[in-house]
């Protein structure tokens, strides 16, 4: 009992991780229609910031806090700059057009930020030191045999993830930004046309969705370190959005808590049995049974067809 | 002799139907087929063959067979590489068990493969559009990637899923040197360029074309989608396996999982963006382009005194290939191939534009 | 001006030669979530007549013409096609059946030229298996010349040969809807639905198509169920006109009756109580 809650806990702190990286999917998707392939790289590159910006600004400074303070300031300036070309030099050209174009294109921009990234960065494995307490915490001893095992990483890290997605909801919900954006997914053109500067809001989103990567990169690199595969941590969040249905922000988080326990325990109860390693794809092959019967995701929109 | 159609008068639907309408094109493309099978065998050093040569071919031969899948009819794939994996290992294992099959026989089982394989994941494009779509190839991806690794029965209980082929032969024939390996290869990309071609030009293109711009009216003029994507999936995944299993026992030699892994998907998918995604000669250019890129990239910066290690010229080479897929959405949907016709079209009118 | 006299004779003089009942809608319901689309609707169209759907925006004019052809799929109703009862099924099926129509936003494959998507509309009568296509030379080219030539007669029908090799992304509205009429024509189809095949054109391209329309439906016999705004055009060329409002019939009969259908003029021009 204490091994399956273990395991269904530490489930759903993946899974959090996961709707962290999911938001800023669902996010973009929302505000521009474009599914965003690069959100992984953004991870990485927001990781690779962070990890080397924060490894100067404790040298220059002295003193760990005040660095990663600024490093975290200084990550975040490099993302809102990382829109901000994203948006001049790709979407602004690539307004009204296909899906599957401006999925092909964040494949793109996916390569350029991987490539960039290492090449301005650097491509060894980097640690982000944010001070999070390392000893394990024993739970429950009391209420069955052991108890449970629990990182007390792993519950700050879900406790930041649930207030930026909580931040983020509301956020959406009740401002005019929020509003905008809104606006500028139902239809680019009619957004434009009632004076929503379309390029402005791309922008915004693009901006908070790399702020959310910083967070993510923050979170799973202090974890296991900055490295390349980061960014295909991603490419493991994807099923999230998709059972969780592209436009729906609870649709993400509430994906990704049942990708992220279904992933745990699916490995150390079904794993054994067939060679292990099952958790990279189970993700998917469950996003794809539900999408056929129903391709909407959780809760996205029935789209209808008109002729 | 100008290059043009002026008075080449085509009296009849069959003159018409032809592949290349042009008669200095047919005169070119046979030019080319021959100096691809007599001369270059004879002058190419060992290494242009085995280095440049092959894999153009062969990742020309799974372009050709992903563009039939996105370019012609539309459903966008990120899971080739597995695809090519199936055909290689599916290929390898009939070797394994069955010592006696003849190798052409043995790569054609690989297809055969990577076509059940395919069909299987191309169900959920019947239901399924768009990036769905591209979740679910992944899927298969991912999965086959783990299968070839984790389950030893695929691969004969070989260690994590590599494997080596042997002395190869073709009915008797030694596959052995360069010069042989690379026309063994170029027999079977000018049999599937020609495949694909017709199957391009014929109603059954023009269904996965109609699918690929509008499926709603594509049904109500009477083609079943299912036929026409399950139809792409095999097709497309026929050519892919064969492409793998002859990137495995030909080019490789050995080979395990990675080899056919994510990389392998999204540059192919890059390939036949940057060459033309609709267009069989495009995916040709698209490799051609592909196995070249490396080589400029890591000599280019030599010429000039400025040698860059090999980890900086492969972040170059993400770099340039991700700027460049973007550049060409952007500016030339259609890619290398639409530059080359357009190319051409001047060339028709030229020295008198009026 | 001469090609609207001609068309004022000809459905007068051809009235004869209009059949039996070819399809038969019987209480047509179709909701979409909460919202009706059509409710209760009834009407029949005739071997070989002009059947004119009518009726405001948003009346379910375009929703009729989908449930027809098995876009969509209403939830009352019965709907008999030469005298057989239809099951719920698929488009493809319909036009299996022989019913082909044009759509309201021009449904063409943008990426394919004029004649390749006008050969699309044969694509039912090609029998050559994707085999034979992989061959091309032989059985597949015999049969894709045969269906060329009959290609290339609904091409000079509509007159557009010059732009037969052009990609349909590239022509202009009003010819892009011609290309839409002769891919449905390829098919020979018994029953054709056209949606809207004269908004946004001039006189003279309204003109053109009006008497394509006549033509076919003289020559070929095709029946046609039509929608259109342009009331003169309707009551020109129809036959017999059913007119839509919020999803319910309000009028059926001759354009004559249903031009003095109390009814219809308040759906058209409001009522004043």
């Amino acid at each position: 009992m204490g091994f399956f809650l273990e395991t269904f806990l530490g489930g759903l702190m993946t899974g959090l991780l996961y709707a962290l990286i999911g938001l800023g999917f669902v996010l973009i998707f929302k505000a521009s229609g474009v599914f965003n392939f690069a959100q992984g790289a953004m991870v990485l590159v927001a990781a690779l910031a962070m990890a080397r910006f924060s490894g100067w600004a404790t040298e220059a400074l002295g003193s760990m806090v005040l660095g990663n303070v600024l490093a975290f300031l200084m990550s975040v300036a490099f993302m809102i700059a990382v829109a901000i070309v994203i948006e001049r030099l790709v979407l602004r050209h690539l307004v009204n057009q296909e899906l599957t174009t401006l999925l092909m294109a964040t494949l793109g921009i996916t390569y350029v930020l991987d490539g960039l990234g290492q090449m301005v960065f650097g491509s060894s494995v980097y640690t982000i030191d944010v001070g999070m307490p390392k000893e394990p915490l024993f739970l429950f001893e009391g209420v069955f045999e052991g108890g449970m095992l629990i990182n007390p990483d792993d519950l700050i890290a879900a406790g930041v993830a649930a207030t930026l997605v909580a931040t983020l909801a509301l956020l959406f919900q009740y401002t005019k930004v929020g509003r905008a954006l809104r606006a500028v997914a139902d239809d680019h053109q009619a957004a434009q046309s009632v004076g929503i500067p379309l390029g402005r809001i791309w922008v915004v989103v693009w901006a908070v969705a790399g702020i959310v990567a910083l967070v993510a990169g923050i979170v799973w690199g202090s974890k296991l370190g900055v490295q390349f595969s980061l960014s295909t941590v991603a490419l493991r969040a994807l099923p999230v959005v998709i059972l969780g249905g592209l436009t729906s922000v609870p649709g993400a988080i509430i994906g990704g808590l049942i990708i992220g326990v279904g992933e745990k325990v699916s490995e150390v109860y079904l794993g054994p049995f067939v060679g292990g390693g099952i958790e990279v794809w189970f993700a998917y092959v469950l996003a794809l049974v539900f999408l056929l019967f129903r391709p909407e995701g959780l809760f996205g929109e029935k789209h209808i067809d008109r002729v | 002799m100008f290059y043009r159609e002026n008075g080449q008068f085509k009296a009849s639907y069959v003159e018409d139907q032809r592949i290349f309408k042009v008669q200095q094109d047919r005169v070119a493309i046979i030019a080319i087929v021959a100096i691809a099978a007599l001369l270059v065998p004879m002058l190419a050093s060992d290494y242009l063959l085995r280095a440049l040569l092959i894999p153009f071919l062969i990742l020309s031969l799974a372009a050709i067979g992903l563009n039939i899948l996105v370019g012609y009819c539309g459903q966008i794939s990120l899971g080739t590489g597995a695809f090519m994996a199936v055909g290689a290992y599916a290929a390898w294992n009939l070797g394994v068990r069955v010592p006696e099959t003849p190798l052409l026989l043995q790569i054609l089982a690989g297809g055969a493969c990577a076509t059940a394989i395919g069909v299987l994941f191309g169900i959920p494009s019947l239901r399924l559009r768009g990036l769905y779509l591209a979740v679910s190839t992944l899927a298969a991806q991912f999965f086959l990637d783990w299968a070839f690794l984790r389950i030893p029965a695929l691969t004969n209980y070989s260690t994590s899923g590599s494997v080596s082929v042997g002395s190869l032969s073709f009915f008797g024939l030694p596959v052995e040197s360069a010069a042989q390996k690379y026309l063994f290869c170029l027999g079977f990309v000018v049999v599937f360029a020609v495949i694909a071609k017709n199957l391009v030009r014929s109603g059954t293109g023009r269904q996965w074309m109609a699918i690929r711009d509008m499926d709603i009216a594509a049904g109500v003029i009477g083609i079943r989608p299912a036929y026409a994507k399950l139809t792409a999936f095999a097709v497309s995944s026929f050519i892919v396996g064969v492409a793998g299993a002859l990137w495995g026992f030909v080019h490789l030699g050995a080979w395990e999982p990675l080899a056919f892994g994510l990389d392998r998907s999204f540059q192919l998918l890059f390939m036949i963006i940057i060459g033309g995604l609709g267009s069989i000669a495009g995916s040709f250019f698209g490799a051609a382009f592909i196995v070249l890129l490396p080589i400029v990239l890591t000599n280019v910066p030599e010429l000039f005194g400025l040698p860059l290690s090999v980890d900086t010229a492969a972040h170059l080479e993400h770099v340039v290939f991700g700027a460049l897929i973007v550049i060409f959405l952007i500016a030339e949907p259609h890619g290398l191939a639409r530059l080359w016709s357009i190319g051409r079209e001047k060339l028709r009118l030229w020295p008198f534009p009026y | 001006m001469n090609d609207m006299t001609q068309t004022l004779e000809t459905p007068v003089a051809g009235r004869e030669r209009i059949g039996g009942v070819i399809l038969d809608l019987q209480n047509i319901s179709l909701r979409f979530g909460g919202v009706k689309a059509l409710t209760d609707i009834s009407f029949d169209v005739r071997e070989h007549e002009i059947r004119s759907i009518i009726g405001p925006n948003g009346a379910g004019k375009s929703s009729m013409l989908n449930v027809i052809n098995g876009v969509y799929h209403p939830q009352e109703g019965r709907i008999l096609f030469r005298g057989a009862l239809r099951e719920k099924m698929e488009p493809q099926v319909a036009a299996a059946q022989g019913i082909a129509r044009t759509f309201q936003n021009i449904a063409l494959f943008k990426g394919m030229t004029v004649l390749d998507n006008i050969m699309t509309g044969r694509n039912l009568k090609m029998k050559c298996n994707l085999f034979q296509h992989a061959l091309f030379w032989g059985a597949a080219q015999k049969e894709e010349i045969a269906h060329r030539i009959k290609v290339e007669e609904v091409i000079d029908f509509l007159e557009i040969q010059s732009i037969r090799n052009t990609p349909v992304g590239r022509l202009p509205y009003g010819l892009q809807k011609r290309v839409e009429l002769g891919r449905a024509l390829a098919a020979e189809p018994e029953l054709l639905l056209l949606d809207e095949p004269m908004a946004g054109m001039n006189v003279e391209e309204k003109q053109d198509m009006c008497r394509f329309i006549l033509d076919v439906n003289d020559e070929y016999g095709t029946t046609i169920v039509l929608i259109e705004h342009d009331m003169g055009v309707v009551m020109d060329i129809s036959d017999r006109v059913v007119v839509l409002d919020y999803g319910k019939k309000i009028g059926d009969g001759a354009p004559d009756e249903v031009k003095n259908n109390p009814d219809v003029i308040a759906a058209y021009l409001g009522t004043s109580h």
